[in-house]
Parts: structure tokens; C-alpha cells; sequence
């Protein structure tokens, strides 16, 4: 930790709208150089606090407190003073750099903008230091690229460019908030490191709002827990993941699916869903999820109390709470079932799958100019009782292919075989009896479900439609099945929490009995102590009622869980695909292994002896994608081939060859190499 | 689950019956206060306008030729026309056609709009190509003078043609934005989820893509209402439209405006009937408006 005064410190910020109190109390200092993680779920109030911080909330909102920049009070200062401070000693990065650009200038002239605003110089010698300020954070062809317009840059390179505008003034405290939760996880290591980058050449402070407790191990040096709009636990990044004294954090972590442990541990969500803002409980907020709540906790709210040196904790048992359950005793079980592949029946088979766009141009007369190879030539199988996960990054094919799956069509080429039918050569009434056996599960909740609805009709709205009778009892069966409450059968959908939502969409997928599911990143929308829940109950549906799922994810982590054997796309290609424990412990493409190392761990120790895989640039644009091995472009292994070697790669498009029992890359140069170090091994 | 939640479950708990969004949709119509208001008068404009006339000892088509323009007295309860015509009986059987003309006219337009536009919007290709080619072609037509022209075939008994001709004129543009509206909806998960479950197009038209724009339809056919009725006041005025003898609020407004200023009974007792009937139309719609969108009761709610 770094000594000196701090040059942010907020006092018991509050911040109410209306009568609804979203910030209660919270205090923090940061000196030069420090990175405090502000930690919580949706609704936990903390880029409500951060807004506070920078004055940027609508005057509706009431804001009470201290928050003091470097010795200057911000609170209450007149919006002229403020307006001096932003940009040049606090700057912040937003989570969408999309909407943080202004889409009608050129990116070199907002970052010169930025500049220009507090320092007094030329034009031209704004320009130039954009340029050195794009080139700082990792943009290739700084001066070229200064003259494109924020949609001519890809995701991470806008955000990018966001952080260079942050730095232009070399500010003393930068404050992201989720700076990188849009962002794939091989483009957030590489944002991650430029944040590094950024700190270590301004020196500032950064205060760091994320709800992934994998990127604040790595990068943080103290951390703060949110809870309904409170800290409920400060400390060293160690003391929080190692010695955490309030039960939430230990829920928080023990709810988190880890990249790096195998052998499927159920996970431990935390009960319930967080209060609204609006109506919180006398208490501590905490209490009704709280496995170790006593009748003492709902009288009055605990106070943060010390509970070691520099570490606060808001839990009146704070001396009972453990360090990490281990979860460790839980079950290998499930290990013995992933062995005999083979037998059963096949229920899903893609063979050869492509689908290409084309690419049309012009308003009156539309020409083709090109063809987006959005999926090029994949091909797997799902047998009966198992589950695939198909990961990859956005833009890599694989949503594509769920949908072509979905439309039981005839493919543009190859053959898709549902439950022993060729989808190319389905009667109208094969089709609906497969429409009955393949269900599906979609990312969004919300938007999967009719909002004019009543979950009654929703639910009935498939037994309605392949004609089951008595769709009352069912849909209560369902309800049930899922763990949701029958009487919740008369409300609509925006009534309920986004695990609620989840839970009606994957009981209306299991409506009518399916032996095939297929989850579109069902759980990407949800919240970290939310989503456990969501994963063990379809951990718990599939083995109860024998499913097969396709699931589709780009979080690597999940998938690992829920998966037994797994399927790694790059650019519309399959670059990997075996047992899931095979695969990540001993990843044989190069993509993979940079996908495993980019993934954050939530363990700060093994975070930072972590040796990581950083991949250059961007993903090729499907309409355009490098001959030969579609990675060579990006491939760190490339890089190291001679000449000679390299040939192959650009010349011939590895196909997935089998390299040991049910593990297939499509690498001419493949070897194992350990990326994720098991859990179980390093900790014994 | 918190507390809160609990207690509303609580409240909402009805076990046996099948909560189905009819049923959901109806109960909250009733529920609203606006809802029981609108449909309470405008069932007794109804109610006074094919009842009434038994009541009055004096038919739309006699003529008291004793009493030229009196006021309102115990034998003519609104008192009477130039014509002698008596005021309560030619003014609710104008009702009578005006009511039936102005709400089947709008629900007519309206749904021939949410029928079209959905159906153009969610197949595309030649579908849409087609239905917009007829959109568009009605568009351009002047209704008026189609309508002027088509009034001798308007006579007796032969209001329902006139119906259809006024909703036909009535529904392009709303039609066009259904479409626009449905191209957009047809991306959203819930159709895709329907798509993917087995059902069929023309279902999940009715299903998802009518309910998700009922307050766009709502909004447009209470505008319809007054636009039908006035759309027909006005060719009655000119003489199209409803022949006589027989009456409707438009050529009684039209008789009624040029002695209005001597005779007001003539004409403020039509108005004011066209007014509230008008008003009971808005707070219905308002009323169906909120019970069909989940969101509203809300904010009710709060």
C-alpha cells in the first residue's frame, strides 16, 4: 500500500432519490497510486456513488455527505469549479465506450478535445499529444488511426481510446466504472493491462466499480464490498478474499464458478435476491439471505467495526465468520458419469455446418460486395444425458449456429441432425414433433419473455400449443419444479427478479418434457450470487429428468461447470473441442490457452504470480478471414514457428484431428500447456 | 424472497382458477375506476338510446305541427324543431346510428390496421409487398368524394356498407405504423421463443404481436371513434352520409348550429350527448390502455 495523504476521500455519502435511499453511509480514501476496488451487484449502489463523486447525477437526486479532492470539498461546490476538476484532476471511464464517444467527431479530435479544455495549447500540439496518448495505450498506427471515427474502432480499441482521453490531463484519480464488462476476456486482459499502463504513467489513484471479483484480485489493492447501498466489508484485497468477516462476501465468493476447479463442486448461491432500495428491511439489509443470521441482526443495522488491522466488517458475528468454505467435500460424483461416452444415443448431430451472409451495399440497387463467413464448417455431436458448451468470443459463430440449429432448415451446407432426423429432409409434422422435444432457454430473461403476459400463459402458451390437456396442474408442476411459488402463476414477468425471470424461461422450456435444451447464455444477465442458483438448478434438471443441453457462453468459467465436454470456436471455426477437465487443464490450441489465461481469477495471490497469455488486436472480420489457420493472425505460438513452419499455417486451414481420447484441436502445431492451475493442487 | 413479495403473493393467491390474461386483462379493466366509469355511461348512452324512445309518446319521423320550435316543456321533454319535430326522439335515434356508426367504424379500422400491418410486418417479402401496395393505394384515394359518390347506395338498411366504407378510409396510417412496429417486435426473444416452440405464425401474430402494440391500437381506436363520428357528421352535413329521413348527430348538429344561437335546446342537448359519449369512449380506452400493460398498474400501484 502506498503511503500519503489521500487524494480522494468521501465521508458518509448519501445519496437519496426521492424517498428511495440508493448510497447509505459509505467512506473511502485513496491515495496516489492506490486501486480500490468498489465491489457489488446490480442495485448495490456503487456507480451511484461514483456519480456522486463526479457530480454527475440528475438534480432529483439528494446528495449528503463529504467527498473531498485533494483537500477541496466537492460537495455542494458550484458546478463551474467542478466542471475545472473533471477531466483534469478526476477523470472517469465508462462502462460502454460506445455511448462514451461522440459518434460525429474523430477520435483523435475528442482526445485533443479533452486535452485542449484544461491546458492551454495549440491545435496541433493538442493532436499531437493525442496521438502519443493513443499510442500509450496500445493502438496501433496512433496517427492514422486518430483521424477514424468511433465506429470505425472495434470494442476494446474504443475503450481504449476512453482511457487515453481519462489520462490526457494526467489526472490524480481515475474512477472506472466496469470498465471492461462489456468487453470479451481475452480484449479485458488487454484492457487491464493498459489500465496498468495508464496508472503507472500518471500515478494516479484509481477507484475500480466492477461486479467481477476475478478482474479486483488482480488489480486492486484494497477493496470494498457493497451491500444496498452500504460498505459491508473493507480491506486488503487479501484480507477480503482470504479472511473475509462478513457473510456476504463469503457468499459472494463461494457463488462464483471458477475456471480453475474441475471435478463439478456445486456452487453456493446465496438464497433470495437483494432488497429493493425502496423498501429495506430494519436490520441489517443483509439478514433474510444471511445463513448465519440470529434474531439480534434484524434489530438494528451493524455498524462497520474493525475487525483487523485496515479491515472493516458490517456483521455483528463477525468473529463466527469462517474463512472460505471449502466446498471441496462436495461430490466428485458427477466425474464418474463424464467416463462411458459412446453408448448412448446421439441427439444432436452437426456435421460440416456453414452459414455465410452476404454483404450488400448500396440503398436503391443492393450489390453484393462480399460474404460474412459467419460460421465456416463445424461440426460436433451431443449425446444423450450430456452437456456441450460452446464458448468463444462475441462474433465467433456461435449464436449462428444455435439459431441454425433452432430453424430446422436445411443449412447452406452440411447436416444438422436432430434426435436422428436430417433437418434438411423434415415432413411439417417431423418438424413440430422436434419443436416439442428441442426447447430453448435465451440470454435475457426479460426480453425472452412476453411483458403482456401473465407466467400462467406463458407457461401454458407450449402445452397449449402441442395440444396437452390440463394445463393448469401443469403449469403449478413447473412453478414448482423450478422453485418458484404457484400463486406466482397470475403475475406478469417485470414483476419478478432477473433470477425469477430466468427461472420461468427455463420452466417454459421444460414445458413439455424436451430431450434436448438449448441455452443461449442464460446466465450471462444475471448476478453473481443469482446465477449460482440458476446453474445449480439446470445442473439439477438435467440429471432429474435426463436433458441434453447445448449451452452457449462466452464465459468460460460456467461452462466448465455446468459442461462435460466443451466446444472452443474462433471466427466460425471449431478450434478445440473434448472433455471439459481435458480441455482446460491441458488446453492444445493456442486460442484456448490465451481464453483460459485471459480469464480473471478471484484469487488474488494466484492472480498475481499468473502468467498471462495477452493476444494482439482484434478479431478478423468474418467477411475477411486470414487464409490458412484463422488464428495465425493473433497466435502467439505463430509468432515463435520458423519460416519454414509458418508456411503451413498460412497456406493450409487446420482441421480438428483427434489428438487423444475425445479431445480434437485444429492446430498444426498443438502441445499441452497449463494454463489454469487446478484449485485442488495448489491448495491442498 | 423478501417480505414484501410474499405479501403480494399472498394477496394474489387464487389457486383454482387459471390466471389467464383474459381473465387478468378483465379484472383489471374492472378494477380501475376510470374502467367502470366509462363502461357505466357508455352502457347507458346504449341503454338510452334504444330504450329511450319507448318512453316518449313522439317517433323520429312525427310532426307536431302545433309547436314550431319550443322549448323544452312536459310534452316535448327537449322540445321540438322548426319542423316540428320533436328534439328527444330525433336526438336518440341520431344516437342510435351515431353510437353504431362511430364505435363499429373505429373497431372496424382498427383491427383491419393491427390485422394488415401485423401481417405485412412479420412475413415480409410478398406479403408486405402487397398489403403496402393496397395501403398505399387507399391512401391516395380522396375517401371523400368516393364516399360522396357511394352515399345514393347508403339508403334505408343499408348502414353497415356505410360502416365499412367510413372504416375503410379509416385505418392506412395506423396500419403503417403496426408494420414498422412489428418488423421491430418480430426480432424480440419472445417471438423467436415462440417461433422455436411450434407456433404457428398466424398465432404468434395474434398472440405477441397484437398484444405488445395494444396501446398504440387502444389510443387509435378511441381517436377513431370521435374521427368516425365526426367523419360521417360531416358528410351528413353535406348531404352524404346518413339520408333522411332518417338522422344522425351529424345532420342534427348541422340543422341544430344554424338556430342554436335562438334555440339552443336545438342544439346543446345533441352536443352534449356527443361530448360525454366521446368522453366514456377515452376513459374505456385509457382504462383497457393500463389493464392491458402490466407496467401501468404499477404506478397506480405506488
Amino acid at each position: 500500500m502506498t503511503a500519503g495523504e489521500p487524494v480522494l476521500e468521501v465521508r458518509d455519502l448519501h445519496v437519496t432519490f426521492g424517498d428511495v435511499r440508493a448510497v447509505r453511509g459509505v467512506s473511502y480514501a485513496v491515495r496516489p497510486g492506490e486501486v480500490l476496488g468498489i465491489v457489488g451487484e446490480s442495485g448495490s449502489g456503487k456507480s451511484v456513488t461514483s456519480a456522486a463523486v463526479m457530480g454527475l447525477l440528475p438534480p432529483s437526486a439528494t446528495v449528503t455527505g463529504s467527498v473531498r479532492l485533494r483537500g477541496q470539498e466537492l460537495i455542494g461546490a458550484p458546478e463551474k469549479r467542478l466542471t475545472a476538476l473533471r477531466g483534469k484532476t478526476i477523470s472517469m471511464v465508462f462502462q460502454d465506450p460506445l455511448s462514451a464517444l461522440t459518434p460525429v467527431y474523430r477520435v483523435g479530435d475528442q482526445i485533443a478535445e479533452a486535452v485542449r479544455i484544461h491546458q492551454k495549447v495549440t491545435k496541433e500540439q493538442a493532436m499531437v499529444r493525442a496521438v502519443e496518448l493513443l499510442d500509450l495505450v496500445g493502438i496501433p498506427n496512433p496517427g492514422q488511426r486518430a483521424l477514424g471515427f468511433p465506429h470505425e474502432f472495434s470494442g476494446g480499441m474504443r475503450q481504449r481510446a476512453v482511457i487515453a482521453m481519462a489520462i490526457a490531463n494526467d489526472p490524480d484519480v481515475i474512477i472506472c466504472d466496469e470498465p471492461t464488462t462489456a468487453l470479451d476476456v481475452t480484449i479485458q486482459a488487454q484492457v487491464l493491462e493498459v489500465l496498468k499502463t495508464a496508472q503507472r504513467e500518471t500515478g494516479a489513484a484509481i477507484v475500480m466499480i466492477t461486479h467481477d471479483l476475478g478482474v479486483v484480485a488482480g488489480f486492486a489493492d484494497r477493496v470494498l464490498v457493497m451491500y444496498a447501498g452500504r460498505p459491508v466489508e473493507v480491506g486488503a484485497v487479501d484480507d477480503i478474499y482470504y479472511r473475509m468477516r462478513m457473510p456476504y462476501t463469503v457468499g459472494l465468493l463461494g457463488s462464483i464458478p471458477r475456471v480453475d476447479r474441475g471435478g463439478r463442486q456445486p456452487l453456493v448461491p446465496i438464497e433470495g435476491a437483494p432488497p429493493s432500495p425502496a423498501a429495506l428491511p430494519p436490520g441489517c439489509p443483509f439478514e433474510p439471505r444471511c445463513p448465519m443470521a440470529v434474531e439480534e441482526c434484524s434489530v438494528a443495522e451493524p455498524a462497520l467495526l474493525e475487525v483487523g488491522p485496515g479491515h472493516e466488517a458490517a456483521c455483528i458475528r463477525w468473529a463466527d465468520v469462517g474463512v472460505r468454505p471449502p466446498g471441496r467435500h462436495a461430490a466428485q460424483a458427477a466425474a464418474a458419469v463424464r467416463g462411458g461416452r459412446g453408448a448412448q444415443e446421439v441427439v444432436l448431430r452437426v456435421d460440416g455446418l456453414v452459414k455465410q451472409y452476404p454483404l450488400m451495399k448500396g440503398s436503391l440497387f443492393k450489390r453484393r460486395v462480399g460474404t460474412v463467413h459467419a460460421v465456416a464448417g463445424i461440426s460436433f455431436d451431443i449425446r444423450q444425458g450430456e452437456t456441450l458448451g460452446l464458448v468463444g468470443e462475441s462474433g465467433c459463430g456461435k449464436t449462428t449456429t444455435l439459431m441454425e440449429i433452432l430453424e430446422l432448415v436445411k443449412p447452406q451446407d452440411g447436416r444438422i441432425v436432430v434426435l436422428g432426423q436430417d433437418t434438411a429432409r423434415l415432413a411439417a409434422g417431423d418438424r413440430m414433433a422436434i419443436r416439442r422435444d428441442m426447447q430453448v432457454v435465451f440470454q435475457d430473461p426479460l426480453a425472452s419473455l412476453d411483458p403482456r403476459m401473465t407466467v400462467h400463459d406463458i407457461l401454458a402458451e407450449p402445452l397449449r400449443t402441442h395440444r396437452r390437456g390440463d394445463t393448469g396442474s401443469r403449469v403449478r408442476e413447473l412453478l414448482r419444479l423450478v422453485g418458484l411459488d404457484e400463486s406466482h402463476a397470475a403475475r406478469y414477468p417485470q414483476d419478478f427478479s432477473g433470477g425469477q425471470r430466468q427461472r420461468i424461461g427455463i420452466a417454459r422450456a421444460l414445458a413439455l418434457e424436451p430431450k434436448l435444451v438449448v441455452l443461449d447464455e442464460p446466465v450471462s444477465a444475471l448476478d453473481v450470487s443469482i446465477q449460482a442458483g440458476v446453474i445449480n438448478l439446470l445442473d439439477a434438471l438435467k440429471s432429474r429428468l435426463g436433458l441434453s443441453y447445448l449451452f452457449v457462453a462466452h464465459d468460460l468459467a460456467v461452462v466448465r461447470y455446468i459442461a462435460d465436454r466443451v466446444a472452443v470456436m474462433y471466427l466460425g471455426r471449431i478450434a478445440e473441442i473434448g472433455q471439459v477437465d481435458t480441455v482446460y487443464d491441458g488446453p492444445m490450441h493456442p486460442y484456448t490457452q490465451a481464453l483460459l489465461s485471459a480469464i480473471p481469477l478471484p484469487d488474488p495471490e494466484r492472480e498475481r504470480t499468473r502468467r498471462r497469455i495477452l493476444l494482439d488486436g482484434d478479431l478478423p472480420s468474418p467477411a475477411d478471414p486470414p487464409s490458412g489457420c484463422r488464428f495465425r493472425t493473433r497466435c502467439p505460438k505463430f509468432r515463435t514457428l520458423a519460416a519454414n513452419e509458418r508456411s503451413r499455417c498460412v497456406e493450409s486451414e487446420p482441421e480438428v484431428r483427434a489428438l487423444a481420447q475425445d479431445h480434437g484441436v485444429a492446430c498444426h502445431y498443438a502441445e499441452k500447456l497449463e494454463v489454469v492451475q487446478n484449485h485442488e493442487e495448489s491448495h491442498p | 424472497m423478501s417480505l414484501q413479495e410474499e405479501e403480494l403473493a399472498e394477496e394474489l393467491r387464487q389457486p383454482p382458477r387459471a390466471p389467464s390474461r383474459l381473465r387478468m386483462v378483465g379484472g383489471r379493466f374492472f378494477g380501475s375506476t376510470q374502467g367502470r366509469i366509462g363502461f357505466a355511461v357508455l352502457a347507458a348512452m346504449f341503454l338510452l338510446a334504444f330504450v329511450g324512445p319507448l318512453f316518449s309518446p313522439w317517433t323520429y319521423t312525427d310532426k307536431d305541427f302545433t309547436a314550431f320550435l319550443q322549448p323544452p316543456s312536459a310534452e316535448h321533454w327537449f322540445g321540438t324543431l322548426q319542423t316540428g319535430a320533436d328534439v328527444y326522439a330525433v336526438t336518440l335515434r341520431g344516437m342510435q346510428k351515431s353510437l353504431i356508426v362511430g364505435l363499429l367504424a373505429a373497431l372496424l379500422s382498427t383491427a383491419l390496421a393491427a390485422t394488415v400491418g401485423a401481417f405485412a410486418g412479420y412475413f415480409a417479402g410478398w406479403t408486405d409487398r402487397t398489403l403496402s401496395w393496397i395501403t398505399e393505394l387507399l391512401l391516395v384515394l380522396p375517401a371523400f368524394l368516393i364516399l360522396a359518390i357511394m352515399s345514393p347506395l347508403f339508403g334505408d338498411g343499408q348502414w353497415v356498407l356505410f360502416v365499412v366504407m367510413l372504416a375503410l378510409f379509416l385505418w392506412m396510417v395506423t396500419s403503417k405504423i403496426v408494420r414498422g412496429m412489428t418488423i421491430s417486435l418480430k426480432q424480440r426473444e419472445y417471438i423467436q421463443a415462440a417461433r422455436f416452440m411450434g407456433v404457428p405464425p398466424v398465432k404468434i401474430i395474434f398472440r405477441h404481436v397484437i398484444p405488445n402494440l395494444s396501446s398504440l391500437l387502444i389510443v387509435d381506436a378511441t381517436l377513431n371513434v370521435s374521427a368516425a363520428i365526426l367523419t360521417e357528421t360531416s358528410l351528413s352535413y353535406f348531404g352524404f352520409g346518413i339520408q333522411p329521413p332518417d338522422v344522425s348527430f351529424g345532420t342534427l348538429i348541422a340543422d341544430g348550429a344554424k338556430t342554436a344561437v335562438y334555440a339552443p335546446w336545438t342544439f346543446w342537448f345533441v352536443a352534449a350527448l356527443l361530448v360525454v359519449t366521446v368522453l366514456a369512449v377515452n376513459l374505456i380506452g385509457d382504462a383497457l390502455r393500463d389493464a392491458f400493460d402490466p407496467s401501468a398498474a404499477r404506478k397506480v400501484r405506488r
